[in-house]
């Protein structure tokens, strides 16, 4: 006797996916999420634009077509270029070093209550706006480092960075940059925190139960796991050192020669800051080279960027993402 | 209920707000007892250029506005270079500029805003003297010759207790600290005037020819005249140069310049007695009074570091209706009580009454009714 089973349901062609129903509200969310993303990117690519379209005349003007080159355009973003990279490169050397002690000490150290006031602290230092920065560096830090610059070049002048004549009123790039550090400090100290916070607790504890001392199983668990994060987070503090304006104009003696040296009152100024303080009376073809000093800007940010997201990705099989 | 409360308060606003813009702060300011001739000025006069004379404008307007309601007057204090473009264009009517046009950029102009083939009017307006400031503990003031400056700014004299410095102050204690020089970081008609003295008083020394932007890479630079005297101020052993009378608020020490045997301090009446000294450029039209300075006179009581900056304006204007109220302006503007008024505001130095005759007498060139 043949037993007939009921003829089974019609199959979905094969690899086709089974369609959830859709609400309003999701093609509602979904909507606003792609016009948001594609909104960025409308924004960023208007502001390439501009900058390419405005740029145009400054890139290939000279010293006829416009006053504030004494050469051409290269002659003269150089130094600025040159400027804008060391100063930031000093502040995060300052920086990440004292922002990842920062956050490893709200996550791994301190007792909860200290861990969360501190936390406000340090978010709080994020709030100052930059200008107060630069006066606070102008009128308090410089005169107070210049007797330490002063025995250092005196002592330690052999060495190359340390090479005099030194500053009298302490206004050179490296306390720019210490003043950059400053303000940099709060935004890579609050990604560490949350990414030291991710580490799964089971590799910690692990690494604990097989004998390791605190610091160890930070070394073991929490650094590979947050290498990326802290790539990432110092990055962000990079664009706002590439970026920072008012702080730099105020403190910094500049004088557009290229120099290693941290101490002298010859520096190399910064593009930002020096787009602030000459757009007020520059005209014509002047501002356009300003404008194609922005786009170097631009360029350089978006090389550092690439790189470092290159140097990550290399280790992307380690990361903690996944 | 609600809406008539509503618009009672709106109503009690506007009627307040009515009342207070006829207490307009630029009414009744200055007691005029300039004549205004003829039927009551009236139009808009747009200016721009040096921001040197910003604060000078400012009173300038304030004061002729003041004498003529139907007047308004802006002025766009973009800097000497954007002036005299903005001029040429016919954008203004009347520039400042800190320095003259040069005869071959008057022969090529265009000027569009002045009839074809006329000349301009450059008159020099605003005097003022520019001090050498240095901050030396333990020093209060300095005699310094121009041979000693150039040497302190190009970096050839190092330290305070310099030989050469020391000739010249006798029994003053110098320390043994180091010269710290402080030039301003934007292009600039202070730094241009200053090296225009060095180098032509010190021409050995100081090598490179006079610009608006400093031409040594070594020193301390700042931004504005703010700059320079706060880099000067928090500073030991700094020397910088500086418009007179910020130097003046912050209670810094100035140098005395040696002009022939004697060391004059700056002052006002100094700083108008070398732009007496020093003769007119040749080769102009007789309304331009464009001056070269006489950096090294040594006539007695001048003082040599000085900025003049000019008002430049046509002698006959395309649009006829604001030749009366340019003239009328400059007039006041040259006028001993403008002079003061801007005095006030702005710490230069009045023009002389033979240089005040002379700049009335090109005024009088405009074709104006």
């Amino acid at each position: 006797m043949t037993t007939t089973s009921p003829p089974a349901p019609p199959a979905p062609p094969a690899g086709a996916p089974i369609k959830a129903k859709q609400r309003p509200g999701d093609r509602v969310f979904s909507g606003t999420a792609l016009f948001a993303g594609s909104m960025i990117l409308v924004t960023l690519a208007a502001v390439a634009i501009f900058l390419i379209i405005q740029s145009l005349p400054g890139l290939t003007a000279t010293n006829d077509t416009a006053s504030i080159l004494p050469t051409n355009f290269w002659d003269y973003v150089w130094p600025l270029a040159f400027g804008t990279v060391w100063a930031s490169f000093l502040a995060l050397l300052l920086a990440v070093p004292l922002s990842v002690a920062v956050a490893l000490f709200i996550s791994h150290y301190a007792p909860r209550r200290l861990a969360q006031g501190l936390g406000y602290i340090v978010d709080l230092l994020a709030a100052v706006p930059s200008v107060v920065f630069g006066l606070w560096g102008i009128l308090v830090l410089a005169p107070a480092v210049q007797p330490v610059y002063s025995w250092l070049v005196t002592n330690a002048g052999w060495f190359p960075l340390f090479a005099g004549p030194v500053s009298s009123t302490g206004r050179t790039i490296f306390t720019a940059a210490m003043v950059l550090a400053v303000m940099v400090v709060p935004i890579i100290t609050a990604i560490c925190r949350e990414i030291f916070l991710q580490t799964p607790p089971l590799h910690e504890e692990a690494a604990l139960a097989l004998g390791a001392t605190r610091w160890e199983m930070i070394k073991m668990a929490v650094f590979p796991f947050g290498r990326s994060g802290i790539v990432s987070a110092s990055m962000l503090g990079l664009g706002r050192a590439l970026g920072e304006t008012m702080a730099v104009a105020l403190v910094l003696s500049a004088t557009g020669v290229v120099t290693f040296s941290l101490f002298t009152p010859g520096n190399p100024s910064t593009i930002p800051a020096n787009i602030a303080l000459t757009f007020p009376e520059a005209y014509g073809t002047n501002i356009n080279v300003l404008i194609a000093t922005g786009l170097i800007l631009f360029i350089v940010t978006f090389a550092v960027n690439a790189l470092a997201r290159y140097i990550v990705n290399r280790r992307k099989e380690f990361s903690g993402a996944n | 209920m609600k809406i008539t409360r509503i618009s009672r308060i709106a109503a009690l606003g506007a009627v307040a707000a009515l009342a207070l813009a006829g207490c307009a702060s630029n009414e009744g300011g200055t007691s005029s007892n300039a004549p205004s001739d003829g039927p009551a000025l009236s139009g808009e006069l747009a200016g721009g250029g040096a921001s040197s004379q910003e604060v000078a404008v400012q009173a300038w307007t304030a004061g002729f506005q003041g004498m003529n309601d139907g007047v308004t007057i802006t002025y766009d204090p973009a800097g000497s270079g954007a002036g005299r473009e903005s001029f040429q264009a016919g954008a203004v009517q009347f520039a400042g500029s800190d320095r003259a046009f040069k005869p071959e950029e008057i022969e090529a102009g265009p000027f569009d805003g002045c009839v074809e083939g006329t000349d301009i009017l450059e008159l020099p307006t605003y005097i003022s003297p520019i001090a050498v400031i240095f901050n030396v503990e333990g020093v209060d003031s300095l005699n310094l010759d121009a041979a000693t400056i150039a040497g302190l700014f190009a970096g050839t004299i190092t330290t305070w207790n310099d030989p050469a410095i020391a000739a010249l102050n006798e029994g003053v204690d110098l320390p043994d600290t180091a010269v710290s020089p402080v030039h301003r970081a934007d292009d600039s008609g202070t730094t241009e005037n200053f090296t225009d003295y060095l180098f032509a008083s010190a021409p050995d020394v100081w090598t490179s020819e006079p610009d608006g932007v400093w031409p040594l890479s070594s020193g301390e630079a700042a931004q504005g005249t703010s700059g320079v005297v706060a880099a000067v101020a928090g500073g030991n052993g700094t020397i910088g140069y500086a418009d007179a009378s910020r130097a003046a608020e912050e209670g810094l020490s100035t140098a005395a310049v040696k002009v022939g045997d004697e060391f004059v301090e700056y002052s006002p009446e100094a700083a108008a007695a070398i732009v007496d000294e020093s003769p007119f450029e040749d080769g102009r039209a007789d309304g331009d009074l464009a001056i070269a300075l006489d950096r090294t006179s040594d006539a007695a009581g001048v003082y040599p570091i000085v900025l003049v900056s000019y008002m430049i304006a046509c002698q006959e204007y395309t649009d006829a209706d604001v030749a009366p109220v340019v003239k009328a302006f400059l007039q006041y503007i040259a006028s001993a009580e403008g002079q003061d008024a801007a005095a006030a505001a702005a710490g230069n130095a009045p023009i002389s009454d033979s240089l005040r005759e002379q700049v009335n007498s090109a005024i009088d060139l405009i074709a104006a009714e």
